[in-house]
């Protein structure tokens, strides 16, 4: 999977894209979201409070139960603001 | 019906836009109505830097582009949104509609831009003396794009 990350989320975790492998625990944005959160330091920071964050898969805004598999692009972001 | 979407870095001629809107479909374009927003000063702002989302931003304006023209009889969007830094005063954002009558026009230019505050991928800082920081979403823009979804 790609993983992209944007705003203050990139901040916090240092990079704006990586790629993961996708595995049979990773059902939905939220077990990803778990996961990440594992990896400590920014990650931690950046997925410690899941009402602030958003996401999209393959480009389409998406619930944390959204389901993800492999090849598929998801995205972490704060609520938009533009405008 | 055409629609347009620019996300671009430099600025844009709102006059040069409402003329290309009216020449795609002047028989069904009887008014045009537009919204402007630009960088305001409150609070010592001195400027905003905005970043996106490149194709997601493109497909959630389109998306949202759609739905007005189911609700409206549109014949025309241009839907401008510029990215990169920008001072107090410049423009930001350009939302165009070109109908057969004025209360669509309206109608749909303000939907168009609620649900681009709401929906659209992009994200503002606001620079100021003592630093800068990222500008949080506020509840009255949800409140205003859920109206919508009431009519």
């Amino acid at each position: 999977m790609n993983v992209l990350y944007f705003a203050w989320v990139r901040q916090k975790i240092g990079h704006s894209e990586e790629t993961i492998a996708h595995t049979p625990e990773l059902r939905t944005v939220g077990d990803l979201v778990t996961m990440l959160a594992t990896r400590g330091g920014g990650y931690a920071e950046a997925f410690a409070d899941r009402k602030r964050l958003r996401a999209a898969v393959n480009q389409i805004h998406a619930g944390f139960d959204a389901p993800i598999a492999a090849g598929d692009e998801v995205a972490f972001f704060p609520p938009v603001t533009g405008g | 019906m055409s629609t347009n979407i620019h996300i671009q870095v430099e600025d844009f001629d709102v006059a040069e836009e409402i003329d290309a809107l009216t020449r795609e479909n002047p028989a069904a374009t009887g008014a045009v109505a537009t919204f402007t927003g630009t960088v305001r000063g409150d609070d010592g702002l001195t400027a905003l830097t905005l970043e996106h989302y490149p194709g997601m931003t493109e497909r959630e304006i389109a998306r949202i582009a759609a739905e007005a023209e189911k609700r409206w009889p549109v014949s025309g969007i241009t839907i401008i949104h510029r990215v990169g830094r920008l001072k107090v005063g410049e423009r930001i954002v350009l939302v165009a509609v070109a109908s057969s009558h004025r209360a669509a026009a309206f109608a749909a230019c303000q939907f168009l831009m609620d649900f681009l505050k709401t929906l659209a991928p992009f994200w503002k800082q606001e620079e100021r003396g003592d630093g800068i920081a990222w500008v949080e979403a506020r509840s009255s823009d949800d409140a205003a794009a859920e109206r919508w979804r009431k009519s």
